[in-house]
Formats: C-alpha cells, structure tokens, sequence
C-alpha cells in the first residue's frame, strides 16, 4: 500500500539492536556526506536497506557565539550575531536589535521598521529558494537547484545594493536600520520579485507534478499533530501538521499587522505537504514584499540616535525576543547586568529541536536512501544547533 | 596484516586499539616522483584542466559554492566540479573557520584524498582566525595542520571571488608549483605534532591513505 | 492572569511574578518543585510549548540561574521560569519525559555549564566538543581568550588591539581628554 494513504508513524522508544548479531550495519551519514545539510552527521543503525536506529551527532560547527558575545561590547556583537545562522542572518540581527532596544529603551523610526520587514521578508524569500533546491535534490531532481539558487543570487544581488553584502548584511542594527533605499531600488524589487514568482511557477510545474517526487516524498516523516508541543516543533512544520501557528500573526511585531496576510496551514505533515507548504509560503513572501514597496514611507528617519557605543550601558534586565524565521521560531534571549558586556545571550534555533530529537525518532525505519530527503524536508540547519 | 603490524612506522598509529593498528597503513607519505619534463608539463597541464572538489562543507564559507555549482556562475565551465569522496577528488575546499572537531574530520579528509591534491582556503578565519580570534574551539590558522596552496581572503568571500582563487590554483598548478602534497609529506612529523597538540583525544590513524 | 498567578503561588510557591512587556513574563520558583510547577503549566495552564531552556552563570552570587521559556499558544503568552542552583552542587530534575526534546537541552547545559540532570538521555556524552579538557566552558571563570592563546598557533604579524582602545583612538579622539 502506497505511504500515502496510510502514514507510519515512527516508535516512540528507541530500538536495542545487537550490533555483535551481523544483521545490522553501523553507517555514518556525514559530515562527509553530499546528502547532509551543512556539517553534521548521523550514526544509522541498517537492517537490510531500512534504518533501525539514528542518532544524531552535532558540533561540528560550534565556534562558541554565546562566550564570545559575554567578551564582547554591546555594539561589538552586532557583527558577529548574524553569522549565527548563515542563510538567513537577517533574522538573528533583528532578534539581537530588537532585544536590545526592549531593554534599552529605544524607540525605533517608522521608516526602520518598514525596512526591516522588507529586509527580513526578502531573506526568507532567498532562504527558501536555497532549500527547496537541495529538497528538490535529495530526490535526485537536479533541475530545481540550477533555476532556484540562480533566482536566490537574483535576490543577494538586491541585498547588496541595499546593504552591500551579499551573505552577511549587517543592516539592522540597534536603533534602526543601516542605510536608506537606494534611487531606483525599489523598482527593482518589483522587478526581481515577477522574475522568481515566474520562476516559482515553472519550479511548481516541473518538481510538485512529478511523479518519482510525489511518490518519495508523500508520507515521508509524518509528524502527528499531537507532536507539534511534545517535540516544540514550530514554523512550517508545526503549520503543515494543521495548526495555525505563525509568530508574524502571534506576536504581530515589526510592520506584519499593518500587511494583510494568512497563515498558510496544510493537513498531513508530510514530507510532500511541507514541500508545498514553503512554495506557497514563497509566493506569500512575494506578495508581502509588493505590499511593504507600496507602503514604504518615502522620507523619514532610518535610525534613532544611540548613546556612545564604548560606553553604552544597558539597564539589567531580561527578554526573549522571537521571531518567525523560516524554520519556525527563532529568538534571542538577552539578559543584562547593566554594564557594557551582555550576561547572557542564548540563541534559540528552530533546527535545535527538528534537527536533533525530532530526526532522530523520524528517521526510524525509514529507507536510507530517504535519509537526506527527510533531513531536508524538517529544513534543519546546522549552524544555530551549535553556534 | 599481521605482518604489516610488525613493521611499525615511525608513529605506528599510537592512538588506536592494537586489534585495529593492523587495519591502517603504516608508512608515512612519500614525496611525489616527478616524471621528465616534457611528460611532467603536460600532466599538469591536464591535472590544471579538471579539477574535483571534496563535496565537505566544513564551514560557512559552503554556502558560495551553491550559486558557484550552479548556472549563475557554473563552475563547471572551468572543469571543476564536486565528488561525493576523498578518494576520486584532488581539490579541499576549506570552507572557513575549524573548529577542532571538524579539524579532525578535515585531516583524516586530507590524507585519503589521492595525490596530486591541493588545499583552498576560504575567509579570514582560515588565515589568521577572523571573527572568531578569542575562541576557545576554532583554530587560529589552517596551514599549521594541512598544507594550504591557495588563500582567499573575506568573509565570506564572494562566487567570483572564489573563480578568481581557482584560476590561481590552476596557474600554479600548471606551473608545477603545487607543492602542499609533497610539504606534508617533507615535514610530516611537524604536522602530526601540530596537529595532535589541538585535538585532544587522538583516536584515529596516523596513517590514512 | 491573576487566577494563574495566585495558583502558581499556592501550589509551588511561585514568586517574583514580572510582567516584561506584552504577553511575556518572567517568575521564579524553587529548583525541588521545578519539574512539578512545569508539568502543571503544560498540562493545565496551557503552557505546552517549550521554547528553550537554558542557563545563566552568577559567578558574584555562586549560583546558576535556569531559565525555561514556555509559550501558551492559545493565550499568545509566554513565561520565563527562573529556578536557582547552588553552583558547586548543580543538580537539577530532569524533564526529559516532559518535553521530547527537552534532552538536548540539558546535554547541552551538561556540558557547558556542569550542570547534571540524572536520567536525561546521553547527558554525560559530548555534545558539541570533542576531547574537551577543560573546565565547563560557558561558565564565567573560564576565559576563552587566554585558552585560544595558549592552544592554537597564531599568525605572526597579526597585531591585535582592543577594540574599546581602538575605536576611542579612531572613532572618536575628542573623548581622549
């Protein structure tokens, strides 16, 4: 009977195998390995060609943000924090500002706020054209990286006229944001923005009415509504399970309750489902970076004035600022002790809980060779497991 | 295998069990024997025309090589392109900051790779530790550990950038100055030193290819 | 709100109850009645989402703070519980089989902080280090930078100023007197 109809749901314990007995194979996947995501690896336990056990092995990228940022000036983190997570730094920049504005006390111009909604709906936007290439190639679909990647560098190349970085952008910073709107810039949004919706409609023809696709992917890593608090899944995931969770509604923060816009929910959290889940997200994204060029103010203030970064003390206290990233929730816990240093800067990534726990009980008596397509399918990243 | 164990290298694979030592090689690398000149010229002329990167994203610097594999800037054209092992490939990408578990990974990567094998460097946390100067888990600079032939300096560095870096690589190469395998080879014991004073927990073969 | 705030106090002895801005607040409770206080936020008060859990070294005070942050989706609220440890002694009830994903978490505050939750799967293993011979090393006493110094080689010819001395020499020279 085809997984589709009847999904499997993977034990809750973990298996026992006796590995002594010769019916079981030990085999690492990564961090040497095509079909991971960035630099982690995973001990699967095989019998025959299905897997009877995995267990996820992380750290391979831990450069120790968190110290560094407890040595660092206020101001001196705001370089560091967005190579956090690589592919989407933005997100780590508004969660580390926006924190530091909460305790400080800063009120942030208008026009700011509208660009770092515009700023943070393009990255999620370029985000998602990078996954679904390698979602795409997982199930040997090679197509789809060479249009997607290329209409992601369509989408740098905006960020580097707005922000001059191609990766890292460094361009929200505490107060506001780095820089104004280029001459002419936002017309090529618009531009760019027809150039990959066009795209996305040839990638939503060519991958999600193909066969060998819907038969991998349909009932892979089946993740039961009842999941979604046990294991603190969030974002598309959690949203492809059914439930309409999506921080941009929830917690209304930056300009999203000025856009109009509804969280898109599917039904069985498959594999398949959440594939479809992040194109229809896309095309959102599309539409809400046409509504924030509209309404854009076209004058004002792009940044509060801040104290003196050397000696820029912030009164102690705590928060927890989250944002909706493309993963699921992403946030920064800051605690201040009022002086120039942070106490504490905890980063909470969404691949933390999709990444490790989560994987490792989906993964049971999954085929091997769906491995890779699974891990992509949960859009794990590496990076903000282990900072 | 038995026998093999009997004639212990210098390093003899000390960290690993003695029921293993068996298992691995047990002779340091050799420097590599040039032929004569004119077949030598066009060797490297050939090596400099098709060069296969390790598919190992050690670090951020991974993320450029998607639009460079890609058509926007389709390294391919250059005859470059990325092989799943270490076995069929000749170029490591080093893709930014080491921390030492990957460290580990990125050597024993090396040494299964098979000669004439070249090391490219991405970002300033290859060269002298970047961003991540002050911490307790990356390494400062590459080359104390691997041999490096190519540098490319940013973070992170740019597609074009990294064509730029490659081209230098091939220049080098067909100029018959890619040295870092015969480097490893020639000061092996100062790289296994260096190499065992950061990790910690030396639990693998000296002896990897 | 109120209603939540007097049961938490009558049960566990919540206090400290501190509103931090809309729809997030933090209160504090003992670490023996950690584990029972968070099951009765997931299971009756709606708190069932588990954002992260982490820690705080207070190095001045000697002791460590937990934080677990919980988000009740249905309210659009979320609470920080605060529970304190005595850092020589740090042993904390695990939740393990509260959250599934809760083991990550603790492994993680294992390692870099020493703090042990017996019963939580692979706590003792090495989570993102490997060979790690040093002190835990998010705890304030460790210094990173004099580890890095005496542990990997520099390039010579790197000059390293502090950024604070660097900027005020450059940035801003009229704050020199």
């Amino acid at each position: 009977m085809s997984r589709a109809k009847a999904p499997y749901i993977a034990p809750a314990e973990r298996a026992a195998p006796d590995l002594d007995s010769g019916k079981y194979l030990v085999m690492w996947q990564g961090p040497n390995h095509p079909g991971i995501t960035g630099n982690m690896s995973l001990r699967l336990v095989i019998e025959g060609d299905s897997v009877v056990d995995c267990e996820t092995h992380v750290g391979y990228l831990h450069r120790g943000f968190e110290k560094l940022m407890e040595r660092r000036l206020w101001m001196q983190n705001f370089p560091l924090v967005c190579r956090i997570a690589v592919p989407e730094p933005d997100f780590n920049e508004y969660c580390y500002a926006a924190a530091l504005e909460e305790l400080a006390g800063i009120e942030v111009p208008d026009k700011a706020v509208w660009l770092r909604t515009l700023s943070l709906e393009m990255i999620r936007l370029a985000s998602f054209l990078m996954w679904i290439g390698g979602q795409a190639g997982a199930f040997g679909h090679g197509t789809i990286a060479q249009w997607s990647v290329t209409m992601r560098d369509y989408v740098l190349d905006l960020f580097e006229e707005l922000t001059g970085g191609r990766i890292y952008h460094m361009y929200i910073i505490p107060g506001g944001v780095r820089g104004d709107v280029p001459a002419g810039f936002l017309r090529r949004v618009l531009e760019t923005m027809d150039t990959v919706r066009k795209n996305l409609d040839d990638i939503e023809l060519v991958m999600f009415h193909n066969v060998v696709y819907k038969m991998r992917a349909q009932g892979l890593g089946y993740i039961p509504p009842d999941w979604v608090d046990q294991y603190g899944i969030t974002g598309p995931n959690a949203r492809a399970a059914g439930l309409p969770r999506d921080l941009r509604k929830d917690l209304g923060y930056l300009a999203y309750p000025r856009l109009s816009f509804e969280p898109i929910v599917g039904t069985v959290s498959d594999a398949f489902e959440r594939s479809r889940l992040r194109l229809l997200e896309m095309y959102q994204s599309i539409d809400l970076i046409r509504q924030i060029v509209d309404m854009l103010p076209a004058r004002g203030a792009f940044r509060a004035k801040l104290p003196n970064p050397l000696h820029w003390k912030i009164p102690a206290g705590e928060t927890y600022v989250a944002a909706e990233c493309t993963r699921g929730e992403y946030g920064f816990y800051v605690v201040s002790d009022g002086g120039d240093k942070p106490r504490r800067v905890a980063v909470r990534g969404p691949s933390y809980t999709h990444g490790v726990a989560l994987m490792e009980r989906l993964a049971r008596g999954v085929n091997i060779a769906d491995v890779a397509g699974l891990m992509v399918s949960l859009h794990t990243y590496p990076p903000e497991i282990e900072r | 295998m038995s026998d093999k164990h009997s004639i212990p290298g210098p390093l003899a694979n000390e960290g690993l069990p003695l029921a293993e030592r068996g298992l691995f090689c047990d002779a340091p690398p050799r420097q590599y024997q040039r032929a004569n000149k004119i077949t030598e010229a066009f060797w490297n002329w050939a090596r400099a025309q098709s060069l296969w990167i390790l598919g190992f994203g050690t670090g951020c610097g991974a993320i450029e090589l998607r639009p460079l594999m890609t058509s926007r800037f389709d390294m391919y054209r250059y005859g470059i392109q990325p092989r799943p092992t270490p076995r069929q490939s000749s170029v490591f990408v080093i893709g930014g900051y080491a921390s030492v578990k990957t460290l580990k990974r990125i050597v024993r990567s090396y040494e299964q790779m098979m000669g004439p094998k070249f090391v490219v460097a991405l970002g300033s946390c290859t060269i002298n530790g970047g961003m991540y100067w002050d911490s307790y888990n990356t390494i400062k600079r590459i080359d104390q550990y691997i041999p490096v032939d190519v540098y490319i300096a940013g973070c992170m560095p740019r597609p074009e950038a990294l064509l730029a870096g490659f081209q230098e690589l091939k220049r080098i190469i067909r100029a018959g100055r890619g040295e870092g395998q015969n480097e490893y080879a020639r000061k092996f014991e100062w790289y296994k030193a260096n190499q065992k004073q950061v990790i910690k927990d030396w639990n693998m073969p000296d002896y990897n290819w | 709100m109120k209603e939540l705030i007097t049961s938490l106090a009558n049960r566990y002895g919540v206090r400290d109850w501190k509103d931090l801005k809309a729809g997030q607040a933090a209160c504090f409770v003992d670490s023996g009645r950690l584990r029972d206080c968070l099951r009765w936020l997931r299971d009756e008060a709606g708190y069932a989402h588990l954002s992260f859990a982490t820690a705080i070294d207070q190095l001045e005070r000697g002791v460590f703070t937990l934080t677990y942050a919980l988000r009740n989706h249905e309210r659009g609220h979320s609470l920080l519980v605060h529970s304190e440890i005595d850092r020589t002694r740090p042993v904390v009830d695990s939740i393990h089989r509260l959250w599934a994903q809760a083991w990550t978490y603790q492994r993680e505050m294992k390692e870099w902080y020493g703090i042990d939750f017996p019963g939580s799967p692979r706590v003792d293993e090495e989570f993102v280090l490997e060979g790690w011979q040093g002190p835990p090393m998010m705890r304030r006493d460790f210094d990173s930078l004099a580890y890095s110094d005496a542990t990997y080689a520099e390039r010579p010819g790197r000059a390293s100023s502090d950024p604070a001395e660097h900027m005020k020499r450059e940035l801003y020279p009229e704050e020199q007197a």
